[in-house]
């Protein structure tokens, strides 16, 4: 009975140890995914319209074309007070991919030519070979709308999370 | 007792609803002297007509209020990224013209996205007026 108890415990502990490393407990999964962020003004302002894009997703230099050009934001007027912009511009140029490390955000930052500024994370050439398998007629369903909307399959999307696990792709 | 106490909060918080959605009714009415001297009122009627007045773009896409928010004020609509937008009319969200800040940046932004120039206080008030007279 004794031994039976042992080897209870010493599995137990052999289970938990390899489910702490397939966690991240002691690996360098957190420079995998992009950190958690918090700014109220951008949650709120910029979840108004669209989901909530992380600001790993684009550059610093992308961030700021876009908050310098809200009155025309995609064929929308988005314009915000300054005292907003200016601080919500600080938040996405501090966070942004440019200024991150983690995996994700490094290869997005870099697939995209110096030379380039883009507006549309589904320009970037990371984007486009990691959806290579995805038809146009996919992006168009109404349940998805357009490539814009990434949580109608990536669930954590708002999280800045993209990982396998967390893909449901709706009919 | 315990239903008469949820009456009479309930009475209050329509009350102050109402109260938020007319005082800001209040504030467009002086401007909307400003702007017309012959100023005669706000018309819900006038308002409903506004909401789902069709017109042209320069992007060459027929456009209204309505496009978004749908033709019944009491229903949600859709943003063009596919974000619902809450009901307008007062009576089933009652949240709507609450905060005067909000309501000013959204006049601003979605004027100009539907109508590509500013609303005036009379068209502001006439759309509250509507929005206050759905039932």
């Amino acid at each position: 009975m004794k031994k039976w108890l042992q080897f209870l415990v010493l599995i137990t502990s052999i289970s938990a140890t390899s489910a702490l490393l397939a966690s991240g407990g002691f690996s360098d999964n957190s420079k995998q995914a992009m950190p958690a962020v918090a700014n109220a003004k951008w949650k709120t302002e910029c979840s108004g319209c669209h989901m909530l894009y992380h600001p790993g997703l684009l550059p610093e230099r992308s961030w700021n074309k876009m908050m310098a050009g809200l009155d025309k934001h995609f064929g929308e007027n988005a314009s915000l007070d300054d005292a907003s912009r200016d601080e919500i511009a600080r938040f996405l140029a501090l966070n942004s991919a440019d200024k991150q490390d983690n995996r994700r955000s490094n290869r997005i930052n870099q697939s995209i030519p110096a030379g380039a500024t883009p507006l549309r994370i589904s320009e970037t050439r990371y984007f486009t070979s990691k959806h290579d398998e995805i038809a146009a007629s996919t992006f168009k369903r109404k349940s998805i709308g357009s490539a814009a909307n990434c949580v109608a399959c990536h669930q954590a999307a708002e999280k800045g999370d993209f990982s396998e696990s967390q893909i449901r792709i709706p009919r | 007792m315990r239903n008469a106490y949820l009456l009479l909060a309930l009475f209050f918080s329509q009350q102050a609803v109402a109260e938020s959605a007319s005082s800001l009714l209040k504030k467009y009415e002086l401007l909307a002297k400003q702007e017309n001297a012959a100023f005669v009122g706000f018309a819900a009627d006038k308002g409903e007509r506004f909401f789902h007045a069709e017109r042209l773009h320069s992007d060459g896409k027929k456009v209204s209020c309505a496009t978004c928010h749908t033709a019944d004020p009491r229903k949600p609509g859709k943003t063009r990224a596919n974000k619902v937008i809450e009901a307008m009319a007062i009576s089933v969200n009652p949240q709507r013209f609450s905060d005067e800040a909000k309501v000013e940046k959204w006049f601003g932004r979605n004027c100009k996205d539907v109508l590509e120039r500013a609303c005036t206080a009379q068209e502001k008030g006439d759309f509250i007026a509507y929005l206050l007279s759905i039932k």
